[in-house]
């Protein structure tokens, strides 16, 4: 199969970036999307041009690195899959590829399609965490935690924070990704403890990165290459608004009078 | 700086703006029953004793400010927010928006603005006329709400821009009402799709309802 790829090209962080159009020969159908790409920077390296610098790591889908806004859907036109998992058969031979890195202002360009996801990282450090050692794996039934929970945590622990959803998001929010951290959590024993303060901590530090807010369209659950529901985005909200209303007027320090 | 403007956190903003949303949702009904009773062909009689009520009684006279209270707050935040998203992309798409989502939600701004533009005309004609600042058609009472609308329904472009407006009003509603559950939180596998529903129905039903008086004033009267 032969495509024309319009690629997003940019030396570094600082510079001015622009599209420029290539030829790729020869992908076999059943290459993934970023077969294609390799085969492609092999052309490139050959006629003695920097290859193209793109995001990825397992390439089976389980790790969120890869990336990239193709033809207008992050992860490209399949559903449920990362870009890594996207087969060439999506398209149809000759077609005309638009590849540019995910945009938004907490995801800053580094250079070509790769972008930087640190701001992930920190919303996890401000609160996607159980402060303490909760020890090794528990006797069955030593916590009793209702089925539908545990289905409905393991459903948002799915979220493999590649950022596919704040890609999507006309308003470049990560509320999805958010509201899956704090549910995981939320939801089980373990994690409720310290509900109230991570919501809190993690919905200011998501702010603070300069992500946009959830306007509710939906784009992200759709996608969203684990499929998370933005039914967690409600519960955000719930454990939010609760956390909020019931928090001390002002801070107790413990074991204090 | 963030998305953090005036201290509140995106979700304490949408919060407020949903529950003045919700707010704004309910009035609508009540304005739409009286306005309802334009329809009732006796001079406009009917329709003068209910604006009689919603002028005189003094509870109403007091929702009037939370009225005005709730549409400003509503629009205030709409209008921060979506600066925000903007800002929260500062470089476009090449190619953008083919991912599946519900169409009305990504033009709330635009259907948001069109409705403003709406109020902006319905205040100069009703609201402003009663406070005094603006003077009435010559010949018409400050109060007299039912010669103003027939005047106002006699000119047929207003009508259509009337009728035309009220489609874009649905367009906004028909998202606005069940995101503003999403956004409080009340989501549950039983009752959000009935939510939906009743979303769809309301943003057909007002609408419309709004719609048949300058159609009755048109092709019957």
């Amino acid at each position: 199969m032969d495509f024309t790829l319009k690629i997003w090209r940019q030396k570094n962080a600082k510079a001015k970036g622009k599209f420029v159009t290539y030829k790729v020969t020869g992908i076999s159908e059943s290459s993934s999307f970023l077969e294609m790409l390799d085969v492609f920077n092999d052309q490139l390296v050959t006629k003695g041009e920097d290859p193209v610098v793109f995001d990825h790591d397992c390439r089976e889908g389980i790790c969120g690195t890869c990336s990239l806004y193709i033809n207008g859907r992050p992860h490209g036109p399949d559903d449920a899959v990362t870009t890594c998992q996207l087969h060439m058969r999506k398209f149809k031979d000759g077609d005309t590829i638009v590849i540019e890195p995910w945009r938004s202002k907490a995801f800053p360009v580094i250079r070509d399609l790769m972008v930087d996801r640190q701001a992930f990282d920190k919303i996890i450090q401000a609160g996607g965490f159980i402060s303490v050692n909760t020890g090794g794996i528990p006797d069955a039934n030593a916590i009793l935690i209702p089925k539908a929970d545990a289905d409905s945590s393991m459903d948002a622990a799915a979220c493999i924070g590649c950022g596919a959803c704040v890609a999507a998001c006309k308003n470049a929010s990560a509320m999805l990704f958010v509201a899956a951290k704090v549910s995981h959590l939320a939801l089980l024993p373990q994690g409720k403890a310290e509900a109230s303060r991570r919501v809190q901590a993690m919905v200011a530090k998501m702010d603070e990165l300069g992500f946009g807010s959830c306007t509710n369209t939906g784009a992200c659950e759709a996608e969203c290459p684990k499929q998370i529901s933005i039914d967690n985005i409600a519960r955000m909200n719930r454990e939010f608004l609760g956390a909020k209303m019931g928090s001390q007027k002002k801070k107790v320090v413990a074991g204090g009078f | 700086m963030g998305n953090k403007l005036f201290f509140y956190s995106s979700i304490t903003k949408k919060i407020v703006m949903a529950l003045a949303g919700l707010f704004l949702i309910s009035f609508l009904v009540v304005h739409l029953g009286i306005n309802l009773l334009l329809l009732s062909d006796d001079g406009g009689a009917a329709f003068m004793v209910g604006v009689e009520f919603m002028t005189t009684n003094p509870l109403v006279k007091i929702m009037e400010y939370v009225l005005l209270g709730g549409f400003a707050i509503h629009i205030l935040i709409g209008v921060i927010i979506q600066i925000q998203n903007w800002m929260a992309r500062p470089v476009r798409y090449k190619v953008e928006g083919y991912s599946h989502l519900s169409f009305f939600s990504k033009y709330m701004i635009h259907t948001g603005a069109i409705i403003f533009i709406f109020l902006c005309i319905h205040f100069t004609n009703f609201y402003f006329v009663k406070l005094g600042i603006v003077s009435p058609p010559e010949g018409v009472g400050k109060e007299d709400f039912y010669q103003m609308a027939t005047l106002l329904f006699a000119d047929r472009f207003y009508a259509i821009l009337y009728i035309v407006l009220m489609i874009f009003l649905g367009f906004h509603l028909h998202h606005a009402f069940q995101s503003a559950f999403q956004t409080l939180g009340l989501n549950h596998t039983k009752y959000t799709p009935f939510i939906k529903t009743v979303g769809t129905i309301y943003s057909i039903l007002v609408p419309l309802g709004f719609a048949s008086i300058p159609l009755v004033f048109i092709f019957i009267r």
